[in-house]
Parts: structure tokens; sequence; C-alpha cells
């Protein structure tokens, strides 16, 4: 396999590999240094990668393996940089700073939801994969994966209408 | 589209119910300008989800080709260096820098060693000769033997 036989294969899922471990590590840097290494594990077996039947879903389980690795180690070291416990106190007067600012608000709501929550947002939501990838990646029943799903839905709509109303009510 | 239809969605939705295609129908109505009052906090959600499926992984990851070594040839080199010693070795020995009369010198040096050492050796040997009484004494013994037949003969009775 020559490099560009590997590239037509990975680029198009690189991308969602970055977005994911981004999702999980929060970190951008931590995110493109997780990404590169799940690149590099595939080129190091590129010899056995036509033997599986979806690269991008075992690159998925991959990446989500090395992030929940890499978290793990970080409790570890006691060491720990929580983003997401400011406030912005800031009232925003323009309309564009409003909804930048509630973009802003469901990143951050959306890191404080149990990490199995996080992923399964991030793969259905906005990686849009069918139940029945996510089960194969997640290695969970599909009815698991709704229910989890439902839940972090319903806290991330409760918690933007708490600070929707904020103010108002 | 009808309020209803969304609403409906909405819930399904929120139940983990949906499927993709009604999942993008929601995208649509929520990227629109205006949306109903008592569901605008949805907007936020799903622009934040079609923003976040923008971001690009821009990093360039250097994928090194690991050059396989050939052992084969790894061998063939491995003769020829040893070849190229044994060569030069054979070589060097054929042209070594002592003279004649350092040669003789040398050997001369050796045999007067090896003599002294003999002649230690005769010395030592001298000194040990008594030793030759004990064979002496040893066949004297001999007749000793003869006790063996008359106990043969009286258990052979």
């Amino acid at each position: 396999m020559t490099q560009s036989d590997f590239l037509t294969i990975v680029t198009p899922f690189k991308d969602k590999v970055f977005r994911l471990a981004k999702r999980l590590l929060v970190s951008t840097e931590e995110a493109e240094d997780a990404t590169q290494e799940i690149l590099m594990k595939l080129w190091k077996n590129k010899k056995t990668i036509k033997n599986y039947n979806n690269v991008e879903a075992f690159s998925m389980t991959m990446t989500k393996n090395f992030c929940y690795d890499k978290l793990k180690s970080k409790h570890a070291q006691n060491l720990k940089i929580v983003h997401n416990n400011y406030e912005d106190t800031q009232v925003a007067l323009q309309k564009q700073l409003e909804v930048s600012d509630s973009l802003e608000w469901v990143g951050k709501i959306m890191n404080t939801l149990p990490e199995q929550q996080k992923l399964i947002v991030q793969l259905r939501d906005i990686e849009q994969y069918e139940f029945k990838e996510i089960a194969k990646m997640l290695d969970m029943n599909e009815t698991a994966i709704r229910v989890n799903l439902s839940r972090a839905r319903k806290t991330i709509r409760e918690q933007l209408t708490s600070t929707h109303n904020y103010g108002i009510k | 589209m009808v309020l209803n239809n969304i609403e409906q969605l909405l819930e399904k939705y929120d139940n983990g119910e949906t499927t993709l295609q009604e999942e993008q129908q929601l995208k649509d109505y929520f990227s629109q300008e205006t949306v109903a009052p008592h569901l605008e906090m949805y907007r936020p959600m799903f622009a934040y989800f079609s923003k976040s499926s923008k971001e690009q992984f821009t990093k360039q990851v250097p994928l090194k080709t690991k050059s396989v070594i050939h052992y084969k040839w790894l061998s063939v080199a491995a003769v020829g260096v040893l070849m190229f010693g044994f060569f030069f070795n054979s070589f060097l020995n054929e042209t070594d820098d002592y003279t004649e009369t350092e040669k003789a010198l040398a050997y001369q040096q050796v045999k007067e060693s090896l003599h002294f050492v003999s002649k230690q050796f005769n010395k030592g040997t001298e000194k040990v000769g008594y030793l030759e009484a004990i064979n002496t004494a040893g066949i004297q013994v001999d007749y000793l033997k003869e006790f063996n037949h008359p106990l043969r003969r009286v258990f052979n009775n």
C-alpha cells in the first residue's frame, strides 16, 4: 500500500477522528496529537487494514479507547485543567454575539455530560452515524444508545432553556 | 413546514427515536432566520451541531515508509568483509619487518631458555631416582602371594 492509497482510505474520516478526540480531550492540541497517533497506528498496520471490513468504524473505536486511556492517565496525574467552570457575566448586546455566545454554551454544557453521553451525541448529532454503526463502534446495544442519547439531549435542552431564560423569568 | 410537525419531531428527537432524515429536517428548520419563540432554545443546539461538524484536522502527519533490511545482501557483504580481512592478514604476514639477525637472536634465546628448563627437569628426575627401590621391594614382597594357595586349598576342602 502506498502513501496515496492510505490517504484515500483515511481522508474521509480523519476529521471525524479529530472531532471525536477533541470532544473527549477538550484541548485542540491534545486532539491533534491523538489523531496523529491514531493515523500512525493505522499506517503501521497498513498490511492488515484491508482485512477490516469497516476501517472507519474501527478507527473510531480506536480513537475512543485511546482518548479514554489518555483521560485515565491524566486523572492519575492529579492535574486537571478545567475549561468549563467559568461564567461569562457580560451581557451580549448584539444578536450576533448572543448567538455565538449560546453556541459556546452548548459546547460547555456538552463538556459537563458524562463521557459516554458525550460520545454518543458526538457520533449521532454531529457525525450523523446510524444507530447500528454507533452500536458497533461503542460495543453497546442500540436501546442503550437511544436511552443515553435521549438523556443527553434532554440535559442540553433543559440547561439551554434555563440559560436562555436567565434574567427574563 | 408545519409547526405541529416540528413539535412532534422534536418530541421524538428528545426520546432518541428520530431517523437521520428527520434530524436533518429539524436542522434545516432551525437554521432559518425565524423560529417559533417557544422553540428558540433548540436553535443554538442545532447550530452548534452543524458548526462542530465542520471542524477539520489540519495537522500534517509524517508517514514514514520503513525501509526493509535485506538480510540476504547483508550476509553477502559480511562474507566480503571477512574475505577482505583474511587477504590483508596473510598479506601482512608475508612482509614482517624483522631482519635475519634478529630472528637468529630470538631463536637462540628461546633455545637457551628451553635448555635451562630441561636441565632443571633432569635434576628433578635424578633426585626421584631412589624411588626405584620401592619397585625392587615390591618384587620381593611377591612371595606373599604364596599365602593365597594354602588358603584356597583350605576353602576348597
